[in-house]
């Protein structure tokens, strides 16, 4: 592969005429052409909609006019993200045909400043998942190690952008998904605050915790689509006023003397040795930065995947629940309206999604609703309480984002709760609606990438994208 | 043993999930060893905690008040009837609902 691309690169190609918009996008579909029957990163190219951008950029270049922040920026949308007249499935058979009549804000956004949109990126049904495995479309190969999964559930948004096919992806965040996967392919990942970025389009999963955001090759990539795609929007009510800081320029500030706290309890049992090596290592670096580490505690933690799977999977009950073969996607005819209703979830749903809408289902019932749904959303509060105490004494903490490297394909599919235990380190953020990033953190034998996560502080984005540059900067992705 | 094969049978019902013997069997052992799981909450007292419904602070919130309810243009129902598996403009046409 020839070096990357990156945003700056291609807006100064383009305006220095040293190749048209048309042009790169052309190559990219080159590139994608070849590697895709491999990794099966992407479900769906949108060739009429991407030379259509490409046309408009080259004509401004042609006029002489300036050029938009992602100028004929190639960037690939994850297909849980609504996109108009562009198939959007969300990996489900019950959305085979689904063909949005209108695009997600985020989309949006990015096209009105330039961004060439390439196609649909493959990841687990409707987004639960750890490892991509559950796509009805099949799993997603890892581009750094292609007998591995590239993580989940945002698998072929991180494996499109690791392989050369995208300059940048929009992924979704429920309980890891942007920033696991991230880890697993070697890029930066990022998920905003909850209600920095419109969720408006996004087809929902659990309307507390899904957040979208970017993928890139670097934090400065990742930078600037955050800049691009948050901010309020009246089409999400959980979108706020806060304003969108200029992140590429507050990244660039110095992070000596940055207080950073190391939380216990994620060093515990359980991690990987080669990613505690790792990690360590990568602590290390922090340290010679002149940020100042602290030890802290988040007592909450070991409690936080319960949490979560009670959380995520009822409000997946209740968000499922208009899959009914009358508005959109799958039917499967009955004479009888219940059964019609029957027989088309239980054809057109796979058995992650049934496995979470009984689950979900179960928590929210009559004589269960307070054992577990109230005490989750009560073990919630405790564990947003855990991070807004130590933001009070640290700017930034940092932890493994994974604590397992990228596993073998089939390794670990036959036991759900194995699976959702490794999603350990990133439920925490997901439940508070803090941000995070996982950035490279050197790989394991040279070959299986390990991520290193930053929370920051609720619409903190500015220092977890200081510390991850600085860090990105100094030779943490080569550890 | 937390759930019974009647739980989920009665879960499936209630979200109109048809589910195969074998899915049955499957979901109820697999649930079974999430619940036991889930179980460790119970170690937490709770009693004087409030619950979190939602993640925004309300000083964070942009709706902390109601918008006013204006009425907007939306030319696109066209294109949403012909997503339907069954459509008789401008209805969705589903199974008869009244049985006889």
């Amino acid at each position: 592969m020839t070096a990357a691309w990156t945003i700056d690169g291609v807006r100064e190609a383009l305006a220095a005429k040293k190749l048209s918009a048309r042009e790169l996008a052309a190559d990219f579909y080159r590139r994608i052409a070849e590697r895709n029957s491999e990794l099966n990163a992407y479900l769906t190219l949108s060739e009429e909609r991407a030379y259509s951008q490409a046309a408009r950029m080259d004509a401004l270049v042609a006029a002489g006019k300036p050029l938009p922040a992602l100028a004929g920026v190639p960037i690939a949308i994850k297909d849980v993200i609504s996109t108009r007249g562009v198939r959007t499935t969300c990996g489900s058979k019950i959305l085979e045909n689904y063909v949005p009549p209108y695009d997600a804000t985020a989309v949006e956004r990015l096209e009105a400043v330039g961004a060439v949109i390439l196609g649909k990126t493959n990841c687990d049904e409707f987004a639960m998942g750890s490892s991509n495995e559950n796509s009805a479309y099949g799993a997603v190969r890892n581009p750094e190690a292609t007998d591995r999964v590239p993580g989940g559930s945002s698998g072929g948004s991180a494996a499109a952008v690791a392989a050369g096919l995208a300059v940048a992806s929009l992924g979704t965040d429920t309980g890891g998904s942007i920033r696991q996967p991230g880890s697993f392919c070697g890029i930066p990942a990022m998920m905003g605050s909850y209600g920095r970025v419109s969720r408006y389009g996004l087809i929902a999963f659990a309307s507390s915790l899904d957040r979208i955001g970017p993928f890139a090759t670097n934090t400065r990539d990742v930078a600037a689509i955050l800049g691009v795609i948050a901010g309020r929007d009246s089409n999400d009510s959980t979108s706020t006023t806060a304003p969108v800081p200029d992140y590429r320029a507050a990244m660039e500030k110095p992070v000596k003397g940055l207080r950073i706290g190391i939380p216990k309890e994620y060093f515990a049992e359980g991690m990987d040795d080669g990613v505690r090596k790792k990690i360590e290592a990568g602590i290390e670096l922090l340290k010679k930065l002149g940020c100042e580490l602290r030890e802290i505690h988040m007592a909450h933690t070991d409690y936080a995947i319960a949490t979560y799977y009670i959380i995520a999977t009822a409000e997946a009950s209740s968000n499922l629940a208009r899959y009914d073969g009358v508005r959109y996607g799958l039917r499967v005819e009955d004479d009888s309206l219940l059964a019609m209703y029957r027989k088309t979830r239980g054809a057109g749903f796979g058995a992650e999604v049934k496995r979470r809408i009984v689950l979900g289902t179960y928590v929210l019932s009559a004589g269960y609703y307070n054992a577990y749904y109230l005490k989750g959303q009560k073990v919630r509060a405790l564990i947003a309480q855990d991070f807004r105490d130590a933001f009070r004494k640290v700017d930034v903490i940092v932890t493994p984002t994974s604590p397992v490297p990228p596993f073998k394909l089939g390794e670990r599919t036959n036991d759900p709760l194995q699976m959702y235990l490794a999603d350990i380190y990133t439920v925490t953020g997901s439940l508070a609606g803090v941000p995070g990033i996982s950035v490279p953190c050197g790989k394991i034998c040279g070959k299986l990438p390990v991520g290193l996560q930053i929370f920051g502080p609720a619409f903190g984005e500015a220092s977890v994208l200081q510390l991850a540059h600085a860090f990105e900067q100094a030779g943490g992705g080569s550890l | 043993m937390k759930i019974s094969r009647a739980d989920v049978e009665r879960v499936a019902e209630l979200a109109y999930l048809d589910l195969s013997e074998a899915e049955l069997e499957m979901y109820r052992a697999q649930i079974d060893e999430i619940l036991e799981y889930i179980g460790k909450l119970n170690e937490l007292d709770t009693a004087n905690v409030a619950p979190m419904a939602q993640v925004l602070a309300d000083d964070q919130s942009a709706d902390a008040t109601l918008r006013e309810d204006v009425v907007a243009p939306c030319s696109i129902a066209g294109e949403i009837l012909k997503q339907a598996p069954d459509p008789e403009p401008p209805y969705f046409r589903v199974p008869k609902v009244i049985e006889r």
